[in-house]
Formats: structure tokens, C-alpha cells, sequence
């Protein structure tokens, strides 16, 4: 965007060291370091009592009483948080005006493109999988991600997990999806309609392993005429033993997010990610056809050839996380 | 149970009105009529003149509405952006003006407390969700946006397909300008959705002169004659049950 919403009050720069005290609850945050910037605010990172926590702040309250309003129903949520957990919303009080911030807690990751960036395909796999396992909860609590993209997902490290950030998107199932952004919504590409249901995140998740394959993304047309989706995937090898979720994720066939996972899951589980010149992939990946018995029998073979073990533990533990953490195990060596 | 009507007049141009009144002046006529105006600066390789940067600004400031400038290629993600966010800041500003009402003069959602604000803006979601919108939309056809038109049509689409997804229901109707014989020419009448869109734009002159000040006028008599029509009750007022 060339120039910003018309706005009556200019936008506030924090520096290091400086200390908000909020109005309301008298908390002080001392800033240590801008972490980043979008189109509703600035978030640092900051010291406090609770150790260090995330600080947004804007200059309208609008869009930050929104995001507190979407933070603090998660935080109620049972179980590990849904993103990141909500501490505090206050006003500061500065010269040139009042301005509206929220903290909360800190999440520190590498971002989700550059971590997988060097890593064998699995990994993105692995990766998705325990996005699918979020966003199910999430689902399940009456909530639609939205604007689900790379920037808003973070890896965090021992172990490897990855969150997401901004909850500016989210959006009751059966709403109009309140933010996206044009690649991963399929609206965009005439997928389907933007009424927030779980379907609609499903395309988005698939558009992001897109998206690893296309760093710098594409456009919907180009002088050559419309982009077509499935060609896309077709033409790159990182995505050849994905192809059928994620053609089925962008084609709406998934009936949770948990289906999703289950599929995935056991492509991770089916597939040798490792040495995958041309010769060889045809014997691994069944073009599609990851997740059927035959495929299945056939990598068995392959594996046995290898690594005898890996059939039994296979047997025993099919279907089970623990082989995908022995898969990890294997290629993260192998990385 | 009947929520009342958003009004909106979405304009897109490329420039600098040149014929006509003052589209400031008309604008701020719009927002005493209980319409906002949006207005959406399309530029291409060459940057806007400031004049016209300024204009674009103004106008929707005094319309009680949003302004951008892009470019043609992010027009889509920018008019739902910009009609939601307005839909979004009219029913924001008509809260306020009950909360100065509850807590005195010069008293604004910002002088409550977060969890009170949480509360209030509960209320403004579920609004601007469920309740109707009308946008009248108008487009600048001098001769420099020809070669804008098809992206400016792709946009009108892709917010019809933003705004279906809304429980409220929503009527568009696009009007051109300047027109053959009169300042605006009307191409597709209110309608709920923008399927008859394609070709529309093909029926249209084009021509060197920008009446962005008559075509705002036309515009609000337009919606003025739909809410005579509609008979609807005073939005303000429902709006106050609702908060
Ligand atoms: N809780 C957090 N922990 C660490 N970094 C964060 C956190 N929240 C935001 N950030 C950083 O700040 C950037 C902008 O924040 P975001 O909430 O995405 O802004 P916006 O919603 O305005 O686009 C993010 O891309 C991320 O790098």
C-alpha cells in the first residue's frame, strides 16, 4: 500500500530502554527491541515482572481492542495455548496522545519459510501436521484462523514447534472471514467463498506448502492466461509426495482439519524423503497415491532393503506419533 | 429484528477532479445525509500528483470515510478492505457517540476502560456483520483510467464475493462518470451481488473532463431517493437499542 488510512493521531516509536507504565493497571514494560511491524501496529519486545513478554502497540483502538477481544477467549481455552497467551491490556500515555497496547507472551521462533528453507521435505510435513493439530482445536472452539501465511507462524526450537501470531484474522465459524491476504485465500484463486468454516483455513494450509516451493509466490494470471494451481504443485519435486493433500485441502474434500493431518501424517510416515533423484522417485512416491495399501507395501520394500528394523518398528507402531519422531530422528541426522 | 442500513458511496479515481463542485463540499453534504464516503486513488507506474493525493484525502475525510492510494494490481484486497474498515469506523463512531452521551462531553470509547472497550467492540463485530449495506459505486471513466477498468472490475467482483460471506445482506449499484450526456451514467442498477458486471464497463465514453463534485451529488440524491423508497427507520436509533 502506497500510503496508509487516513489517520488523525501519527503513529508511536518506543525506543530501547524506555518504560510504559499503563494507565489503567499501572504494569510497567521496559522495551528492549522492536520485533516487528504490520498494518495494525508495532510490536516490541519487552522486559516486565513475568520475565519477557511481546508488547503491541497502535494508534487506534479499533483493531488492538479486537485482537484482546479474540487473545483473552483463547487464553480460557483448556489445554496448550492457541497462540500466543494473553497478560494485559492498558493505555500509555504519551505526549502526543494516548495509545491503546496489549502484551503477551513472547514467542521466540525463526520464522517458517527460513526454517524449513535448508530442511528435507519432511520437515514441512512434520510442520503442518502440528498446524493441522491447532487449528482442529481451534476449529473445534468456533474459530477460523484466517489469515493464515507464513509471517503470521513461527518455529520454535527444543523441540521444533511451530505457533502462530496475529490473531487479527480470526473470525467465528459462519462470519465473513475478517482479514486474508490474496494468495491463501481461495477466494482469490475461485475456490469458494469467504465464510469463515474450516474448509476455508484448509485451503490456506495447503497454499502455504505452495508456498514453500514458491518462495517468491505467483500471481493468479499472467500473460500465458490463468495460473493453474495444480500444475503449479505438479512442477516442483518438494511437493511431489504432497500432491494429493494438497490438491484435496485446496479442493475443499476435507471434512476437518484432523483429516487433513491424518492424511499427511501418514504420507510422512510413507515416504523416503532422503536421495530422491528422478530415477528413484518413481519407485517411492506412487504419484498420489501416497496413502494406499500399495504404495504403502512398496516403500515397506524399499525400507526393508535398507534398514530391516525400520519394517518392524513400522508394524508395531504404525499410526503412532512415535515413528514420525524416529522419522524426524533418522533425517534430522541426516540434515 | 431490523438492525438499519449502512450507506456507503465507494469512488474510485485516478486523479484530480477538474468541472463542477467541490467534491470536499459534497462530501461533507454525504456525512451530514448519514453517508460516508470512501475514495480509492488508482495509480499506475507514474505517482499521483499531490494535488490529487490530497483531494483523494480530504474527500473522504470530510465523507466521514477511508482513503487509499494504490496500485491497480492490489485494488482487489484494497476496496474490501477499505468497505469493511468503514462499515466498521460508522458503526465504531455512532458507539462513541453514546458513550459521550453516557459519560459527558468530550468523553470517548478511549476514556473507558480495556474490558469495558472489549465489551463495546463485541457489539461493533457483531454489527458490522449482520447489519445491511448499500454502497453506491462510482467510477472515474476519463480517458487516463481506460486501461484501469478491467482490474477496477476484478475488484468489484472480489468484494462481492468478500461481502456475500456477511450475514447482513448488501445492494450495490454502479454508476460511471462523466457520463454520455449527463455527469454520471448509471450501468448496472441496485442489485445483491455484481454477477452482471462483465461488459459493463464496455457501454461507457470516455472523455478528458473528472466532475467528481456533480457525480457525489448525483450520488447521494441516488441513495436519498433508495431510502425514501426503502422507508427504513432512523439507523441511529436502532443502532442505540442494540449497544
Ligand atoms: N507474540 C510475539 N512473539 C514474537 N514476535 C511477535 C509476536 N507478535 C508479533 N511478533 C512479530 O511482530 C510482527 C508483526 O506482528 P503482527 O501481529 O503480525 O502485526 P499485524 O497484525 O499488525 O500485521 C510479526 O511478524 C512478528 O515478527
Amino acid at each position: 500500500m502506497m500510503s496508509s488510512l487516513s489517520k488523525k493521531k501519527l503513529d508511536i516509536k518506543l525506543h530501547p530502554g524506555q518504560v510504559i507504565i499503563g494507565k489503567w493497571h499501572r504494569k510497567s514494560y521496559q522495551i528492549v527491541r522492536e520485533l516487528g511491524f504490520g498494518a495494525t501496529g508495532t510490536v516490541y519486545l519487552a522486559d516486565s515482572k513475568q520475565g519477557l513478554v511481546a508488547l503491541k502497540i497502535a494508534s487506534d483502538s479499533m483493531s488492538i481492542t479486537s485482537e484482546v477481544n479474540v487473545l483473552r477467549h483463547f487464553s480460557k481455552v483448556q489445554g496448550p495455548s492457541l497462540g500466543p497467551s494473553f497478560y494485559d491490556v492498558d493505555d500509555y500515555v504519551a505526549n502526543q496522545g494516548v495509545y491503546p497496547f496489549y502484551v503477551m507472551e513472547y514467542i521466540n521462533g525463526e520464522p517458517f519459510l527460513p526454517f524449513l528453507k535448508d530442511k528435507g521435505g519432511e520437515w514441512l510435513g512434520i510442520m503442518v501436521v502440528q498446524l493441522l493439530g491447532d487449528l482442529h482445536r481451534l476449529h473445534q472452539e468456533g474459530w477460523i484462523f484466517g489469515d493464515l501465511k507464513p509471517e503470521n507462524l513461527l518455529v520454535t526450537r527444543n523441540p521444533n514447534r511451530v505457533r502462530w501470531l496475529d490473531v487479527g484474522g480470526m473470525t467465528r465459524v459462519g462470519r465473513a472471514i475478517k482479514e486474508y491476504t490474496e494468495f491463501f485465500d481461495r477466494g482469490y484463486w475461485g475456490y469458494g467463498g469467504r465464510k469463515a468454516e474450516p474448509s476455508y483455513d484448509l485451503f490456506s494450509v495447503a497454499m502455504l506448502m505452495i508456498n514453500r516451493a514458491y518462495p517468491s509466490r505467483f500471481e493468479k494470471n499472467t500473460s500465458k492466461g490463468p495460473t493453474s494451481l495444480i500444475s503449479k504443485i505438479k512442477a516442483k519435486n518438494t511437493l511431489e509426495p504432497y500432491e494429493t493433500v494438497i490438491r484435496r485441502g485446496l479442493e475443499g474434500k476435507y471434512e476437518s482439519a484432523m483429516a487433513m493431518r491424518q492424511e499427511l501424517m501418514s504420507v510422512v510416515q510413507n515416504t523416503s524423503f532422503t536421495s530422491r533423484p528422478k530415477s528413484e522417485g518413481n519407485t517411492i512416491t506412487g504419484k498420489g497415491k501416497s496413502v494406499s495399501r500399495q504404495a504403502r507395501k512398496k516403500r515397506n520394500n524399499v525400507k526393508e532393503q535398507k534398514k530391516p528394523l525400520v519394517g518392524l518398528f513400522e508394524s508395531m507402531l504404525f499410526a503412532s506419533f512415535l515413528l514420525i519422531l524416529y522419522i524426524l530422528y533418522l533425517f534430522g541426522q541426516a540434515v | 429484528m431490523k438492525k438499519g442500513t449502512l450507506r456507503q458511496i465507494l469512488l474510485l479515481t485516478d486523479g484530480c477532479s477538474n468541472t463542477g463542485e467541490d467534491p470536499i463540499a459534497i462530501a461533507s453534504l454525504a456525512k451530514e445525509e448519514g453517508i460516508s464516503v470512501n475514495v480509492i486513488g488508482i495509480v499506475d507506474r507514474q505517482e499521483m500528483s499531490e494535488r490529487g493525493v490530497s483531494e483523494i484525502e480530504s474527500i473522504a475525510e470530510a465523507g466521514g470515510g477511508i482513503s487509499q492510494v494504490v496500485y491497480a494490481k492490489q485494488l482487489s484486497q484494497t476496496v474490501q478492505m477499505v468497505t469493511k474498515k468503514a462499515m466498521t469506523q460508522t458503526i465504531y463512531g455512532v458507539v462513541n457517540k453514546e458513550v459521550s452521551q453516557i459519560l459527558g462531553e468530550e468523553k470517548e470509547l478511549e476514556d473507558l476502560e480495556p474490558e469495558k472497550r472489549g465489551q463495546l467492540m463485541e457489539v461493533v463485530d457483531e454489527l458490522g456483520e449482520t447489519m445491511d449495506l448499500d454502497v453506491l459505486i462510482l467510477v472515474d471513466t476519463s480517458a487516463s483510467m481506460r486501461n484501469k477498468l478491467p482490474m477496477v472490475q476484478e475488484a468489484l467482483i472480489d468484494l462481492s464475493v468478500s461481502l456475500r460471506a456477511r450475514t447482513g445482506s448488501n445492494h450495490f449499484a454502479l454508476f460511471s462518470f462523466p457520463g454520455k450526456r449527463k455527469d454520471v451514467d448509471k450501468l448496472i442498477n441496485w442489485s445483491p451481488n455484481f454477477d452482471s458486471i462483465s461488459g459493463a464497463f464496455k457501454k461507457m465514453a470516455t472523455s478528458g473532463v473528472t466532475p467528481t463534485g456533480p457525480a457525489l451529488q448525483e450520488g447521494i440524491r441516488i441513495m436519498a431517493k433508495r431510502m425514501k423508497k426503502k422507508g427504513t427507520m432512523d439507523d441511529e436509533l436502532a443502532l442505540e437499542e442494540e449497544a
